[in-house]
């Protein structure tokens, strides 16, 4: 009766785990719940092929680089507290949260606004050089639209994202480039997903 | 009692001879006999009024108890036109919250109940909300387990038994006719205990949908009990592979009063051979409808996937019908990589009653111009246009393998045409 996992002493260091990331205990059982879901063959750990079986993630033009967020550079597996410090960049920004957390000792929330926007940026440097060449914006531009457009319109529409954002004329977007593009979008709301209790 | 020799245990043994006999005698009274007969008492409904309002009160209990409220997940709105840079969120939420809770996942295990039906199986949170609930939780697994479930297993066992009994006496008559009226009987009442067995109130919706001999009933497959909820109403020759076991002596029992389509396993791999021996049972008028499942495997119930278009070739007329079970009762979907049949049988046995609507739709032909999967496509979204399921354009065989590129070609068009959309207006 009940779930099978559904106490936290399957969790290692689960305390540290929910101070690091915000995820309340409950949360923090529902994603382990998740991750041993996608662990097929119980290692432990998630490798490439477990997440591409995630049938709607296959679906997702950007897949493939999504999957790559979770695998830091080098390693070839995901354990659980890499995936859930992943997954707290998607954390709704905690509205209530005061702002005196300059007291230095506070580092800041995998949530917070910057953040997100790290996590989306290196979606598009894959290299992760700091800086979005023409090159990166055109693949994740022909990820997202394939055989939809020609060849030049890609272009196009590159060409014009990068002269709208590049302010200092280098032919790249850097990161504080890129957070300025983005100024009056409300990363909170896009960048962020209800974790079902 | 001869064999018992202390006078302690006499008295024992009479008691519980007593209340065995009454035991049975009650069994026999309220539950075989309106069985056999065909009648109702009303008793499942009742039973079934009393256990909604003792959830409600218990769902009230828990939301007051909360410590937190419960979240919807998000579903990803439409991108509004902006600059392309952001556009990536889109996908990116998209494929985060799929690693999380995939939506095809998510329609094969079980559905997330916001009642709490005092199975702690459903919900995955139960928490020690307050000793009230505790206490009642208990109490219902007491009564589940201890006396729910042998009352359904004699039942069940009952059942199966007279099925085989019965059909073997009904085959040896020489009359065809009478014959094939008594195992019409003898069917339905031994369906018909079966449907006691799992406590299964049914509904059934336009029953004056009479289908006349010759054609194919098409339904939605949950459970593998949907054959049961199905076959009390009506009697149909059922498909199937041949098992070995209990299932295969009852396959056989059933064959020799009856006309079913059992195919062994190496037959199963061969469309034609099937094709074949469904169309000529359909054309044989005096044989009973087919009674088909196309989509193949179980799906939770809250989605009807892609039917397979095998049945639809045949070209005759289809009788669909839709099975929606209420998910408050009991969660009677099987998810066949996680148990095994008896422990499923186990799990249902153990529930509070199994309740589901059973509709009977307009028959459907096949149209001029229509291929076979057009056909199957219109008919499974009536099936789901009925019984409130999600229409998914999923294959059923997803659920062990991997997905189509086509499918990452649609997000793309889609992506596409709201960048059009926006280059259109500078």
């Amino acid at each position: 009766m009940g779930s099978s996992s559904s106490n936290m002493d399957h969790i290692p260091d689960a305390q540290h785990l929910m101070q690091e990331t915000g995820f309340s205990a409950a949360h923090l059982v529902r994603l382990y719940e998740r991750f041993d879901f996608l662990d097929k063959d119980d290692r432990g750990e998630l490798r490439l092929d477990d997440f591409e079986a995630v049938s709607e993630l296959a679906m997702n033009p950007i897949g493939d680089r999504i999957i790559r967020a979770f695998f830091s550079p080098g390693r070839e597996t995901v354990d659980f507290p890499s995936f859930v410090r992943i997954l707290a960049h998607f954390r709704p920004t905690d509205t209530n949260r005061t702002r005196n957390g300059r007291n230095g000792a506070q580092p800041e929330p995998a949530n917070s606004r910057t953040n997100k926007l790290k996590f989306a940026f290196q979606l598009y440097d894959q290299d992760r050089d700091g800086k979005i060449s023409r090159e990166e914006l055109l693949q994740v531009l022909r990820a997202m639209l394939e055989m939809q457009v020609t060849e030049e319109q890609l272009q196009s529409i590159a060409e014009r994202a990068i002269q709208e954002a590049d302010l200092d004329l280098d032919d790249t977007i850097s990161f504080d480039e890129f957070k300025k593009s983005l100024e009056k979008v409300d990363i909170e709301h896009k960048m962020s997903i209800r974790f079902l209790e | 009692m001869a064999w018992f020799t202390f006078p302690a245990d006499n008295l024992l043994c009479r008691c519980l001879g007593i209340s065995i006999t009454v035991w049975f005698t009650l069994l026999f009274v309220f539950i075989i006999m309106p069985a056999v007969l065909g009648v109702s008492f009303g008793i499942r409904s009742f039973y079934m009024r009393t256990l909604l309002k003792i959830f409600e009160w218990a769902t009230l209990r828990m939301e007051l108890g909360a410590k937190e409220k419960n979240q919807e997940l998000y579903k990803p709105l439409r991108s509004e036109p902006e600059f392309e840079m952001a556009d990536i969120f889109y996908f990116c939420r998209r494929g985060v919250e799929s690693i999380v809770d995939d939506e095809v996942t998510k329609r094969f295990s079980a559905q997330e109940l916001k009642s709490w039906n005092l199975l702690t199986r459903s919900n995955y949170n139960f928490r020690h909300i307050s000793l009230r609930l505790t206490v009642l939780w208990g109490l219902g697994i007491l009564i589940r387990y201890g006396v729910l479930l042998p009352l359904r297993v004699t039942l069940a066992v009952t059942g199966i038994c007279l099925l085989l009994v019965l059909t073997t006496l009904v085959a040896f008559l020489p009359n065809a006719e009478l014959r094939s009226y008594l195992s019409e009987k003898v069917h339905l009442m031994c369906y018909r205990i079966c449907v006691r067995a799992l406590t299964a109130i049914i509904t059934y919706h336009n029953r004056y949908m009479i289908f006349s001999n010759g054609g194919i009933c098409v339904a939605n497959h949950t459970t593998p009990i949907d054959v049961i909820i199905l076959a009390n109403d009506g009697c149909y020759s059922l498909v199937g592979q041949v098992h070995g076991g209990l299932m295969g002596m009852v396959q056989r029992a059933m064959v020799k009063s009856s006309s079913h389509i059992w195919f062994e396993r190496s037959e199963v791999k061969d469309r034609h051979l099937v094709a074949k021996r469904l169309g000529d049972h359909v054309a044989d008028k005096t044989k009973q409808p087919i009674l088909v499942f196309p989509e193949g495997t179980c799906i939770n119930n809250t989605s009807v996937m892609m039917f397979k278009k095998g049945s639809f070739e045949i070209g005759c007329t289809v009788y669909p019908v839709a099975i929606k079970y209420d998910p408050r009762f009991g969660d009677a979907f099987w998810n066949s990589s996680k148990f095994g049949m008896v422990s499923y049988l186990l799990r249902m046995m153990s529930s509070w009653a199994i309740v589901c609507s059973v509709w009977y739709l307009p028959p459907m032909n096949r149209e001029e111009g229509e291929d076979a999967v057009q056909f199957a496509n219109r008919v499974k979204a009536a099936i789901a246009a009925q019984g409130g399921l999600v229409d998914l354009i999923w294959d059923g065989g997803l659920k062990r393998a991997k997905v189509k590129d086509v499918f990452k070609e649609e997000q793309q068009k889609l992506y596409s045409k709201v960048l059009v959309g926006r280059l259109s207006v500078h």
